[in-house]
């Protein structure tokens, strides 16, 4: 079980999940973990794990909250399963043994794993490691309450206080096994805890203590060097995809001169969108928490009716409710970014998990002909990017457009090369040009059929935008029926116009295979991640993945018909491979699906894809 | 008076009104061209939202920015248009199954919140469009398409709802009542946060005659109060009736009678922080009591809009980062050089 006593083994990626009750303060320790992993050149992908109960009844099976730290070298998820697994109690050892590697790491805190603890997570035996089939485990186990007491003894903290402090202790031992120094660990709990000194002293003691007793007392476990990757320069930081959302909008605003308005009402897991613009003051964002998911929107539509770039943020229910104000605004043509993190539905679904199943939402959720522009963020750190071309798109032609990004991506992290806005692509607001004759409401750029914005405010341009259709030349009220069928084909053809204007598909992988993985959205990591084992092991694979929904990358058609062998992967029955049979007829596509509220696993894509090329 | 820089017909759009003859809804258009005059705000800093219905349509009648939106959702749309544009003079055109039938959660928080919008509420007791079913404003009992039996159900009394929401600004006019619509709209747009006004509407078509005790000059002398900041609470043909307070109740007098003089009557002040009289006398109904007319609540209050501008105003004032990268650099971050 330990024959790589005392040694240090380089390995070039490592997977650490950090897992406890919901109150143990694993996503501080694992958050803390991944950082200081980076600044020693890690790249890094993390993925919380956490109940939909905010506090379930501690150390039962309903209350384990988890975070999944994936360091190392060329890292584009946040690991298939867990090399080193921290857990706190009982509940999260049994909940997280799906998630663990046969040979992985296990630290306990064995003072936690009484026969009371035990019990609550319906062990029916003494030996809990031996009832899951653990065999071939190497075992940490850390009397960690009690040392945490005895070491805070004369802190001041009361017992709760106190107790607080061991996921620290986890993280020192954590920290010792992987060669990483602590100080930088202790600025980071400076930083937090800095209004409250002697709680962050305590931390940092407990910190120390936990490093020491592994050097002290295991010694004989393996310690691990992992590997650094090679990056571009410049600046980095941690960041998930909610806050790289909220980042792409304000540099968007920032880029076309506007003034950033959010209105959103709270749901998960896209709050955070929400948390994250309400405190940007500084910036002059304006958030409206709304009464409700439509008065989100609504006041969205208003915003941006009065010239605001006007944002709304949500998660799949929330859409649903949003959907007849979407129709509002396509029918106006005024901009607007939705947001969806999705998330596992129908109805309340999983609302803590992660899925793909909105498209056909996003796409077709409403009444009437009613095109939006869809897009889909495919990573973290790639919101930033998906956030700003929605503001773009939606600005400069003046047209709703739905982010798509998910409950994985969201949550999950990655280091970020904090970008020169100076760099990105111009967003110029269609707006109303003096020189224009005969102006109306709905006069619209012939090429590329997108009308001109007057902002309320600007004498002159007085005009009145609604539901009902409008007349294709005087923009009055019409319910003339060849004018209906030239307007619902205006909105498509607008849409269908910035297939001009977005970057085209390319290719990744072995591009000259005969077999093409497709994929959409934030499952990028695990397919590349797949694809790039195939090719490794010599099964020539390429990859394609879309960002631009709708419309299509012009060039889409072209690309798919180059491979005799497609497969669609994607979190949900089946709707991308759908969507794309219906736009390109005779493709013969494959489909790889999974709707468990969970990212895809490497090795299972790897499985699939074999299996497939060999048929 | 001084002279109106803006007439009435620059807020007028020269589109034909298509309204049924006779209907209420002309009446307060051509009282709010009026007022829109009066207050001299140009109709290129005025925007007009509303939500469906008939008294919805008004937007397209008005030579202002205007947005007709979808049902019930018009104060949601106001409240971002306001908070996107605070200098702009927001009006929300409504009515009474759009604001408290599918709206009713927007009309009561954007009244919560105090955003400075002017919220007309066409209350004709009926829907119209969809051609004659009850509404949240009719009467237990109502006979109507969806209801041949009559309802069993208790309406809204809009100005509850207001008061309910915490309100600080409530009037009612009745439609043909041009002097007092001109009036009241006036004050609800000088009022600072959300404020409501009521107008008592008639649908000729479906609901004829509803409003039909205050809706003649001589009925509303008769059947109605105007309520008057400051002044005695008197009414009637002669003058000759008035309001007293009784315990926790209102109770109407004769002045003459059993020795009552003007100096009895209550005496209408609507600034008054607290409500309660302003509900007594807004719920006060024909034909026990006169039906109020005229502003009935108008009291200071900070608003929504103005603390979001406040705020930021704040927070740039003690921290000079304004872009976002400048933000980022001075986070979390590591160099990889």
């Amino acid at each position: 079980m330990m024959e790589k006593e005392g040694k240090i083994v380089n390995l070039d990626n490592v997977v650490v999940r950090f897992s406890g009750d919901s109150g143990d303060g694993m996503q501080l320790a694992g958050s803390i973990f991944s950082n200081i992993s980076a600044l020693v050149g890690n790249e890094i992908s993390t993925f919380p794990d956490y109940p939909a109960e905010i506090r379930a009844p501690q150390g039962t099976l309903s209350g384990v909250s988890g975070y999944q730290v994936h360091i190392g070298a060329k890292i584009y998820t946040p690991g298939d399963k867990a090399d080193v697994l921290i857990a706190m109690n009982p509940a999260a050892l049994k909940t997280n043994v799906r998630f663990i590697k046969s040979n992985s790491v296990i630290i306990t805190d064995s003072d936690a794993f009484t026969k009371k603890d035990l019990e609550k997570a319906l062990f029916t035996t003494d030996n809990p490691f031996e009832e899951l089939g653990l065999k071939s485990i190497q075992l940490i186990e850390a009397p960690i309450t009690t040392m945490v007491k005895s070491s805070l003894e004369n802190s001041g903290l009361d017992n709760k206080g106190v107790l607080r402090c061991k996921n620290m202790f986890a993280l020192g031992i954590v920290c010792w096994l992987f060669d990483r120094s602590l100080s930088a660990a202790e600025n980071m709990i400076k930083t937090k805890f800095a209004k409250k000194a002697s709680i962050a002293e305590a931390n940092i003691k407990v910190l120390n203590d936990g490093y020491n007793f592994g050097a002290n007392t295991h010694a004989s476990v393996s310690t691990y060097r992992i590997e650094t990757s090679e990056k571009e320069k410049g600046f980095y930081t941690d960041i998930d995809g909610n806050k790289a959302t909220a980042y792409g909008l304000i540099a968007a605003a920032e880029k076309a001169g506007l003034e950033l308005f959010l209105g959103s009402y709270p749901i998960t897991p896209a709050t955070d969108i929400l948390h994250e613009l309400a405190k940007h003051k500084e910036l002059g964002v304006k958030t409206v928490q709304a009464e409700d998911e439509i008065a989100g929107i609504c006041t969205a539509i208003g915003a941006s009716f009065a010239g605001n770039l006007a944002a709304t943020s949500t998660s799949g229910p929330g859409l649903a409710l949003k959907s007849e104000a979407i129709g509002l605004a396509v029918m106006a043509e005024l901009p607007l970014v939705i947001i969806d993190v999705q998330r596992g539905g129908p109805s309340t679904g999983l609302p803590t998990k992660s899925e793909q199943t909105d498209l056909f939402q996003a796409l077709y959720g409403r009444n009437g002909e009613s095109p939006v522009v869809v897009i889909s963020a495919t990573s973290s750190t790639n919101c930033f990017d998906a956030a700003y071309w929605a503001a773009k798109l939606a600005v400069e032609h003046m047209t709703p457009v739905i982010l798509l990004t998910d409950g994985y991506i969201a949550n999950g992290s990655a280091a970020w090369c904090i970008p020169d806005i100076e760099n990105y692509p111009s967003i110029k607001p269609n707006y109303i040009e003096k020189d224009i004759e005969n102006w109306k409401p709905y006069l619209r750029n012939e090429e590329t059929k997108v009308r001109y914005w007057a902002l309320p405010g600007k004498e002159g341009y007085q005009h009145r935008l609604g539901g009902l259709e409008k007349d294709y030349n005087t923009s009055v009220i019409s319910t003339d029926p060849e004018n209906h069928e030239l307007m619902t084909q205006t909105r498509q053809a607008k849409i269908q116009k910035i297939a001009d204007f977005i970057p085209e598909l390319t290719v990744q992988g072995e591009t000259n295979a005969d077999f093409l993985v497709v994929g959409w959205g934030g499952t990028y990591g695990h397919l590349c991640s797949a694809v790039n084992e195939m090719n490794k092991k010599g099964k020539k694979t390429a990859f394609a993945h879309f960002g631009f929904i709708n419309p299509l990358p012009k060039n889409t058609k072209e690309v798919l018909s180059k491979y005799k062998k497609i497969v669609v992967c994607e979190q949900n029955l089946g709707q991308f491979a759908g969507y794309l049979r219906m736009k390109m007829p005779g493709l013969h596509i494959y489909q790889y699906n999974e709707v468990k509220g969970q990212p895809f696993l490497v090795n299972d894509l790897v499985n699939c894809f074999t299996k497939l090329m060999e048929e | 008076m001084t002279e109106l820089i803006y007439q009435p017909k620059d807020y007028k759009n020269p589109q034909a009104v298509r309204w049924c003859p006779g209907c209420g809804d002309h009446f307060l258009l051509n009282s709010l061209h009026k007022a829109m005059a009066e207050l001299g705000i140009p109709p290129y800093q005025t925007a007009v939202i509303s939500g469906i219905g008939c008294s919805s349509r008004l937007p397209y009648y008005m030579n202002t920015y205007g947005f007709h939106t979808i049902h019930g959702r018009g104060a949601a749309i106001a409240t971002g248009v306001k908070v996107a544009n605070p200098k702009l003079c927001v009006w929300q055109i409504s009515g009474d199954g759009d604001s408290l039938a599918i709206g009713g959660n927007h009309f009561i928080h954007s009244i919560r919140r105090n955003i400075d919008i002017n919220i007309v509420l066409l209350n004709n007791r009926i829907y119209g469009l969809t051609k004659g079913q009850y509404s949240p404003t009719s009467p237990r009992g109502f006979v109507s398409k969806s209801s041949p039996f009559g309802t069993v159900e208790d309406p809204f009394r809009p100005a509850e709802l207001a008061f309910g929401a915490r309100g600080h600004f409530f009037a009612r006019t009745v439609d043909v009542d041009s002097e007092v619509s001109v009036e009241v709209l006036t004050a609800a747009a000088r009022h600072k946060g959300a404020s409501v006004v009521e107008v008592l509407q008639n649908c000729v078509i479906f609901n004829d005659g509803t409003h039909s005790a205050v809706a003649t000059k001589e009925n509303r002398t008769e059947n109605a109060i105007l309520l008057e900041q400051g002044k005695p609470m008197i009414f009637g043909k002669n003058k000759e009736k008035g309001l007293v307070a009784e315990g926790f109740n209102l109770k109407v007098v004769t002045i003459g009678e059993n020795g009552i003089t003007e100096k009895d009557l209550l005496v209408h002040d609507a600034t008054t922080e607290d409500n309660t009289l302003h509900q007594k006398l807004a719920n006060m109904s024909y034909p026990e009591f006169p039906i109020a007319l005229g502003v009935i609540r108008d009291v200071k209050a900070p608003t929504y809009d103005e603390a979001v501008a406040k705020q930021i105003a704040e927070v740039q004032a003690k921290n000079p980062t304004r872009k976002l990268k400048d933000f980022l650099m001075k986070g979390d971050i590591w160099e990889i050089k």
